[in-house]
């Protein structure tokens, strides 16, 4: 088997590179993004791009694809030398990108959506989408209204709109994080078809576990440099880690759960429709939460998390009728908003950083103040400086935050950092609850590490927890009870040994309620 | 279709870039407005000479400078508070006038009064009818969500009709022959002067105290911290429990106490007396003032001193060159632009895409 592989490795090699990067850097001031940056990538090739948050991985792709420009160094299409000054360049050279976050507008058609980006009306689209859905095992309704999809449905238009345009080569975002695990092996079928078809693809991606079985070679980076290329099929998920951060990765260790008697944190019969038109209602949502547990929420995301998590935070407030629905410490709080949960002993950690969980434009010591300003940072009306300035300095050694001090902007800061430094805010106010919505995204494996191994020590400390994440595995890790999410309901609870990877993934798909939502299963 | 040009955020700015769309600014009025009077027929050098030299020229024209800086100081102060929370209060003129208006009373109805506690009481009941007036709009837009820029400017026409009624009926001065404008005030309703030579009086001290409570208020206080949050981040705010309901109502009522204020230093100041005219547009002027100050409190008191710069070189050219009133308007409108159009240019860069292409 292993012979076979290194014979299929050199036959790809011997054939002209459909894009080669030469000694690619790109630097921000001082710092440098990306560091003489050498990979070929061949025709029908899957290959991933592997590295933690801020290793460099979005400078390289943003190159490659027109959004930046590179200090110095070649791109190589198809053995000629290209400018790429911006993404239509790209696009006219054959090179498409799926990103992450889409890009659709909810109130028009797919059809009329794709129309937006391609030179042919929506009626003469129709037909085109039905047949590359056939083709490619993309199935979509081209007359669909988008805000009535799926996200796995909107990443299938994301993806047409891209093969419309016949490139050779595309890009994908870290394109398994918006779909559930019965979702990807559709989305891996496809992705192979593609390659087969002689498309390239360049997958971005930190789950080891997908890459192994999706790509035959990556190329590992690690503080904008190469650091190595492997063939991924050969490499264990310890070994491909410990390239990408460069030690060994932490396990968290975890004793059983020790709960509470009297519920930190209750939810009885809530209902609630959001103001959003196209927000989750919340249907018949009970909760219990007792201090020294974690209580993971799984779901595929668009379900109502981020309906949930504003709610339990107060952001969004029930009006004064309904204030038994919600209860901390058995005090009825449904009509409090975020700053008198907060007294009442609430933190919450939200899944937006820059704009909600810390302000881009100011320091980091003004986003301690921000939700620590009760705890001694005022006197009679004005700031402690010193005293906010302490405590920004404590949390960013706390929680190893990587910034240029505490007079460093919010913005300045890298996704992962900014939300080591929010996490570790939150635990300084000593809550007796938090709430965390998605605490590792996009945060590196090392750091999201310290993150859940945080947050097993706060439970053991007796802090009640409530983790919402897209990401069954970080469930699986920290959570010690289990509730699915679908369609605004809350399935039962599941302790750690009822939580399998199969119950788990029928209960996202509606598999906990009395009548099933067949059609559902298969939009998702 | 596409612009042969795109502009995109600068993502580095150094402390220095901040100062140069107000330098811009002034610069850009300073030669327009010579240029300006050079087409009415005035030489270049006295044009320069008589709009921005001549204000400094003599004692006098000084304490003129300090009198108009006085009102502007103090709206402009007030205004920028709620701006940085972005409660865009169009209404300081309205504020002002019934301010004016309020402040007015204690003299016209106690003509006789020595009571040297009266301007005291009539600087009072100014900032509280300004407060009274931006309230309107505060109750409005919390009630009703009605957009406080169109309240607070439809605001403005209401005051000055209210005081065209007032000064012609009911606070006419009855041994005025029947000018529209109430009775002169008594001693004790006026500001003592700062200089025999000038007219600038005590008001400047308090719009300078005003001054250094505003730079506490913003960069050292919680509440000012929580408006500016709200300002800049909404969601954050929320996120953090600061209610909005509260950043509007204090924003509107600082911007309007601080407009009565001023509407009472005119009255009890260089006026003497409440009139059909109480300001030369110092409401609209201070707007100006708030954004080229860069809604800093330290800025705007430089801001505040350059426009009242314009003032007084507009009203000099006017009586000595035979320059249309309407100049000081226009230097005003060219400060605006000016600012606006240097703002954009450093917060966004304008990139050509033909400039990418490498020559190989």
């Amino acid at each position: 088997m292993a012979i076979g592989k290194e014979q299929v490795l050199t036959s790809v090699e011997q054939r002209q590179p459909l894009l080669q990067l030469d000694r690619l850097c790109k630097s921000f001031g001082a710092m440098r993004a990306n560091e003489d940056v050498s990979i070929s990538i061949y025709p029908g090739e899957i290959h991933a791009i592997l590295g933690e948050n801020g290793a460099g991985k979005s400078t390289l792709m943003k190159m490659i694809y027109g959004v930046l420009a590179p200090s110095s160094g070649r791109i190589v299409w198809q053995g000629e030398e290209v400018t790429v000054q911006s993404p239509a360049v790209a696009r006219s050279l054959g090179i498409g990108m799926v990103f992450q976050h889409f890009s659709l507008f909810e109130t028009l058609t797919v059809a009329e959506n794709i129309s937006l980006s391609v030179p042919e009306s929506a009626a003469a689209l129709s037909p085109r989408i039905a047949e590359f859905g056939q083709r490619f095992g993309l199935p979509v309704d081209p007359l669909a209204l988008v805000h009535s999809l799926s996200v796995g449905q909107r990443q299938r238009v994301e993806l047409i709109r891209c093969l419309l345009q016949k490139p050779r080569l595309i890009i994908m975002d870290e394109p398994t994080s918006v779909l559930p695990p019965s979702g990807i092996p559709p989305l891996f079928e496809t992705l192979r078809t593609l390659a087969d078809e002689g498309c390239a693809i360049l997958f971005i991606s930190h789950k080891l576990d997908e890459i192994r079985s999706l790509c035959q070679r990556a190329t590992i980076m690690r503080a904008g440099k190469v650091v190595g290329a492997v063939d991924p099929t050969r490499e264990t998920n310890e070994t491909l880690a410990r390239m990408m951060i460069g030690r060994e990765l932490p396990h968290p260790t975890r004793v059983p759960a020790k709960p509470g008697e009297t519920p930190a944190m209750e939810i009885r019969n809530l209902t609630s429709v959001p103001t959003d038109p196209f927000g989750v209602v919340l249907n018949d949502v009970d909760l219990t939460l007792r201090p020294g547990e974690i209580l993971g929420v799984a779901g595929v995301s668009g379900n109502g998390q981020k309906e949930l998590a504003s709610i339990l935070s107060g952001e969004t407030t029930l009006p004064r009728a309904e204030r038994e629905r919600i209860l901390i410490d058995g005090v009825a709080c449904g009509h409090m908003n975020a700053g008198q949960r907060r007294a009442l002993g609430l933190a919450f950690v939200p899944e937006e950083r820059n704009g909600r969980g810390a302000i881009p434009e100011m320091n980091l010591v003004q986003n301690t103040l921000l939700t620590a300003h009760a705890n001694g940072l005022v006197r009679r009306g004005f700031i402690n400086r010193k005293e906010a300035r302490t405590l920004a300095d404590r949390c960013i050694a706390d929680m190893d935050v990587r910034c240029q001090g505490a007079y460093a902007e919010a913005r300045s800061l890298s996704g992962g950092n900014l939300q080591k430094f929010i996490v570790g805010r939150e635990i300084m106010l000593k809550p007796k609850v938090l709430i965390v919505a998605q605490p590792t995204w996009g945060v590196d494996v090392g750091a999201a590490a310290a993150i859940r191994q945080e947050l097993i020590r706060l439970r053991d400390d007796g802090v009640a927890l409530l983790v919402v994440s897209d990401e069954l595995e970080e469930l699986f890790e920290v959570a010690d009870r289990m509730q699915v999410i679908f369609r605004g309901r809350l399935s039962p609870s599941l302790t750690r040994a009822e939580a399998s990877t199969a119950t788990i993934g029928s209960y996202m798909t509606g598999g906990f309620l009395d009548r099933p939502a067949d059609s559902e299963a298969e939009a998702a | 279709m596409r612009a042969p040009w795109m502009i995109e955020p600068r993502t580095s700015l150094s402390p220095f870039l901040s100062l140069v769309p107000p330098l811009a600014a002034v610069l850009t009025t300073i030669v327009g407005g010579v240029v300006l009077l050079t087409f009415l027929g005035i030489s270049p050098g006295a044009a320069l000479f008589q709009l921005f030299l001549a204000p400094f020229s003599s004692a006098f024209n000084i304490g003129e400078v300090l009198l108009k800086a006085t009102p502007l100081l103090l709206i402009a102060q007030g205004l920028a508070i709620g701006f940085r929370a972005k409660v865009w209060n169009i209404g300081a003129e309205g504020q002002l006038i019934v301010g004016a208006i309020g402040g007015s009373l204690l003299p016209i109805f106690y003509n006789d009064s020595q009571n040297p506690l009266m301007i005291g009481g009539m600087m009072l009941i100014g900032m509280l009818c300004g407060m009274g007036w931006a309230a309107i709009a505060a109750a409005l837009r919390t009630r009703f969500n009605a957009n406080e820029i169109l309240v607070t400017l439809m605001l403005n026409s209401l005051a000055l009709q209210l005081l065209y009624y007032l000064v012609g009926g009911p606070l006419r001065d009855p041994h005025g022959f029947n000018f529209p404008q109430s009775a002169l005030f008594p001693d004790v309703a006026m500001l003592s002067l700062l200089s025999s030579a000038g007219r600038v009086n005590t008001g400047l001290l308090v719009a300078l105290a005003v001054s250094v409570a505003a730079w506490l208020f913003v960069e050292r206080s919680l509440i000012g911290y929580k408006l500016q949050v709200g300002g800049v981040a909404p969601e954050a705010a929320r996120y953090a429990g600061f209610k909005e309901s509260r950043a509007i109502w204090l924003s509107l009522l600082i911007g309007g106490a601080a407009a009565g204020l001023a509407g009472v230093f005119e009255v009890a100041g260089p006026l003497g007396q409440l009139q059909r005219v109480v300001s030369p547009g110092y409401g609209f002027a201070a707007i100006i003032v708030a954004f080229l100050g860069g809604l800093n409190a330290i800025g705007i008191l430089f801001a505040a001193f350059f426009m009242a710069v314009i003032y007084v070189g507009g009203n000099i050219a006017q009586a000595s060159a035979d320059v249309p009133y309407a100049v000081i308007s226009i230097l005003q409108g060219m400060l605006l632009i000016g600012y606006i159009v240097a703002r954009v240019f450093v917060d966004y860069r304008v990139v050509f895409p033909w400039s990418l292409a490498k020559v190989s």
